[in-house]
Order: structure tokens, then sequence, then C-alpha cells
């Protein structure tokens, strides 16, 4: 059979999924024991037990300046902004974009001006952000709305402005109005749209997020990963970014399994 | 019979590009005119104009009278071959949709008795085009005659004065395009309904309407092929067929619900 035919079943397909995984895994343990062997003190590839120990001090000793766990305070800090960030973009996205995808004379004024901010590098603005909002949580959370807002206003606009012709028309022909046909026809159709662009826009949200906590932030994982840095804390700074890539996969199920939950007619016909 | 829909020397032109010169029409009230002609040379320009989707460079149009105005409208019902019903609504979210929009203008919802009586009426609409079973699945989920049932019952229900219908039949299966021309014939006749008819199929043209428009070019210039619109140069009245005979309902399928 040639493999363009070959579908794996689903207990195969599991299985061959996580081979790699386990492959990079032994790949690390292996190298990690090896440089161990040359000098147990090594910090540039902490073993398992060594990560152990270093994450249940940040897990369940609380930090003696603010009485708090360390990671779960990092944790919640960064899932808020994130949060807020997110929040916001989609909400201006589903609206700014509903609005220049149905209205033509909204398109041809605002397009260009969010055509412009969305070409310019968010990180280029972060100063003006700090100068703007202080080093407290808004800068942080603007840069994230700068960072992918734009994307997703102009993903929404031309989701929507790409809707057959023929289907607007008809609803003009059932005595729609300008009003009816954003909230009858294009927002429900934005939506699952909505949601894809959210689960796209989620690895850029996360480099915002941690390039504003890395340069200035008291609290937050990407904090924590650049302050243990000035110590080589490799056994910190690994289950941190194991923990932010389990957190964006979550996340990244949710979203899926929520669209195909609410907008079943967005999935193919198998409903 | 009285002129419902009235062409005066209408002109559609793209630049230099010229689809449409001098176009007059009169289209009488309850009449079936098909309209066919070779690929490009206007019939859909013809369409989206009189369906006001399209302004005309120059030219009126009158309906019952009234000048048309430039925008789509509920008197006028449409059927394209595709894309007519919209995906993310329901059977019945469908049919729901002209009448939400008529009788709640901000929100488009309607609750208690106002939604009881629309959903009677579109039911009753669905049992006419023999969809009154599929109430509450979504057209991804229907085959392409049950989708163009479906959006014919959707104009349907608005009561148009005019329904206009762009190759509504074009990608279907021979049988089910049979099945189809026995619907639209039984509700024209039942409904009292003025139907316009873009096709490329001549038979179906013959078959269904009362008059035969043949849009092409009168004159071509060989070395500037767009220098001359199409306009109507054959229109032919069957007179025959104006007062139908009740042959609607032959279908070759054996499907006698005929929800197909």
């Amino acid at each position: 059979m040639r493999w363009v035919n070959r579908r794996p079943r689903r207990g195969t397909s599991i299985l061959l999924g996580a081979i790699p995984i386990a492959l990079l895994i032994l790949l690390y343990l292996i190298m990690a024991a090896s440089r161990h062997q040359a000098n147990p003190n090594d910090k540039i590839l902490p073993l398992p037990g060594g990560m152990a120990d270093a994450m249940s001090a940040l897990l369940f000793q609380p930090d003696q300046l603010t009485g708090q766990f360390i990671f779960l305070a990092d944790t919640m800090a960064s899932l808020g902004r994130l949060g807020i960030g997110l929040g916001i973009s989609t909400a201006s996205a589903l609206l700014v974009g509903l609005l220049l995808g149905v209205l033509p004379p909204v398109r041809a004024t605002f397009s260009p001006l969010v055509t412009g901010i969305a070409v310019i590098p968010p990180i280029a603005l972060l100063p003006i952000l700090f100068i703007a909002f202080g080093l407290g949580e808004t800068a942080k959370v603007a840069l994230i709305v700068i960072g992918i807002a734009p994307f997703m206003i102009r993903d929404i606009a031309a989701h929507i402005a790409a809707l057959p012709r023929e289907q607007i028309v008809k609803a003009l022909t059932l005595g729609a109005s300008s009003w009816q046909v954003m909230l009858r026809v294009a927002l429900p159709q934005a939506m699952p749209r909505l949601i894809q662009s959210v689960r796209l826009s989620l690895g850029p949200a996360w480099v915002f997020l941690i390039s504003a906590e890395a340069i200035a932030s008291d609290i937050g994982l990407g904090y924590r990963i650049f302050l243990v840095r000035r110590y080589l804390s490799m056994d910190v700074i690994l289950p941190y970014v194991a923990w932010i890539a389990l957190l964006a996969i979550i996340m990244d199920l949710a979203l899926v399994r929520c669209s195909r939950r609410i907008f079943p007619w967005a999935h193919g016909a198998q409903h | 019979m009285s002129n419902l829909l009235s062409l005066q020397n209408i002109w559609v032109e793209y630049g230099d590009k010229v689809v449409l010169e001098r176009v007059n029409l009169d289209i009488a009230t309850g009449s079936f005119v098909s309209i066919v002609g070779p690929s490009g040379a206007g019939k859909s320009t013809l369409l989206r104009v009189i369906l006001g989707q399209e302004a005309p460079t120059r030219g009126q149009i009158w309906l019952d009278g009234a000048p048309l105005p430039p925008e789509c409208g509920p008197d006028r019902g449409v059927v394209f071959q595709r894309y007519s019903v919209f995906p993310h609504l329901t059977v019945l979210g469908n049919m729901l949709f002209g009448l939400e929009c008529a009788q709640s203008p901000f929100l488009s919802r309607l609750l208690g008795a106002h939604r009881r009586t629309a959903i009677a009426e579109a039911e009753a609409m669905l049992d006419a085009v023999g969809l009154g079973d599929s109430r509450d699945i979504y057209p991804a989920q229907m085959s392409g005659g049950m989708q163009q049932r479906l959006a014919i019952a959707q104009a349907l229900i608005k009561r148009p004065r005019i329904l206009l219908l762009d190759e509504p039949f074009g990608a279907l299966d021979p049988g089910i395009r049979a099945d189809m021309h026995g619907l639209i014939t039984r509700l024209w006749r039942d409904y009292a309904l003025t139907i316009i008819m873009v096709t490329h199929d001549i038979k179906e043209a013959f078959s269904l309407g009362t008059r035969v428009l043949t849009i092409d070019k009168r004159r071509r210039d060989p070395h500037a092929p767009h220098r001359y619109g199409a306009t109507a140069v054959y229109d032919l009245e069957l007179s025959r067929k104006i007062q139908p005979v009740a042959d609607g309902d032959k279908s070759i399928t054996v499907d006698v619900s005929g929800n197909n």
C-alpha cells in the first residue's frame, strides 16, 4: 500500500505520536547522565531528581518575603495577564473585524490604519508602552493586545468579507438591514473563525507575555525564567518551560472542543 | 395582463466594456420568463440589475409603476445556483430569518406567540416544498436538491412580487432536476408567482417558461469584442402555456414525498 493511503488507527497514532517525544526525553536523560558522571554538580543538564528538588521549593514552600507559593503566584500572574490580553484582543477583533468586514465605508476608513499597526513589530513599541503606561500590568497587557489584536482583526474582517456575496444578497432580499446582516449572518459565521484566530494567536501572545515579563516585572512565569537564568538554574527553567507548553496545549485543546461543541455546523457534515 | 416589471433602455457598462445595451422589457404579472443565452452574454448581469444587486449605467427600472431603488429588497426574492441558504442556521432557522428580520428590527428574534405563528407559517411552507421532515438539520447535511428546495421556500415565505432564479437547477442531477421542475411549476401556479429564471438549459427554458428571452449581442466588432453589449435578441411568447396544464408532478424517481 502506498504511504499516502496508510491511515494509522487511533491507538496506533497515539503510540506513533509518543515515540519521538519519548526518544527526545531518553536522549536528554542519557546526555544528562553522562554529564553528571563527569561532573556531579553539573547545572546545564539537570537530572529529573534535581528538577524535582528545585521545583518542590517553588511549589510547596511559601516565599519568605511575600508568603506566596512562588510557582502558583507566577502561574496566576501570567495567566491573568494573558487572559486579559486575549480577552481584550478577542473582543476588539470581533467588534472591529465585523464592522470592517460588513460595512465597506468603515473598511475604507479604517483598514489602512489597522494594516499600518499590524506591520509594526510589537516589541518595537514596548518602550513606548512602558513610557506611556509605566512598568505595571497595563503595559504588559497592552503589548499582548497590540501584538495580536491587529492580526485577529484583519483575519476576521477578511473572513467576513469573503463570505459568498450570494448570502448577503439573500439576506437583503429577505428584508435584512445592515444591522441584521451583521448580527444574524456575519457574526455567527465569524465565531468559529474567531476561535481559530485565538488558537493561532496563542503562540504570539505567549511570546509577548514572556518578553514583557522578562524586561520589567516582579512576578510571572517569564520573569522567573529570566531571573534564575542568572544562576544557570536549568533545573527551574526546564520545568517552567514544560509547564508553559502544557498550559498552551490545554488552552488549544479547550478552544477546539469548545468550537466543535458550540458551532457544529462549522465542522463538516457529521454533527 | 398588466406589466409588473418594466425595463427601459437599460445599459450596463464596466469601463469600456459594454455588457448590456438598450434592454427594453416588459414583464407581465404571473409570467414565467426564462432567459437563455451564451455564456458571458450578460444573462446574470441582467438578473443582478433586476435584483438590485447592481445599478444600471443608464436606464430605468419600474416595479409596479414605481422606480426601483438600486438595492436588494424583500419585494424581489432570489435563488442562486449555490450559497443561497445560511450554513449556520437549521432549516427552520433559515425559514424564520425573513420573518424575524421584518418583525424584530433590533434583536431579530421572535418570542412567544409571534414565534409560534412564524414557525407555523415556516412549517407550512416547508411542507409545500417537501421539506416538512427536515426542520432541525443544517444545510451541510442536505443534498443539493434539498438545499435548493429550502432556498426556494425561504424566498417564498416573504411573498416577493418577483422570484428571480439564477441557474437554480444547474448543479443538480437530471432526476432531481426533473423533480424540481415539477416543484417550481406547482409553486408558480399555486402561489400565482412571477418568475424570472436564468438558465443555460434551453430545454428547461422552454418546458418551464411562458416566455423565453434570448440575450445575445446584436452586433459584433471582431477587433473590439467588448464594444457592443447584449440585448434581448429573441423574445418568444409561449401562449399555450399561459394557462398551465396540470403536468407538474411528473417525477422520474420513486420518492413520492419528493424530499430529495
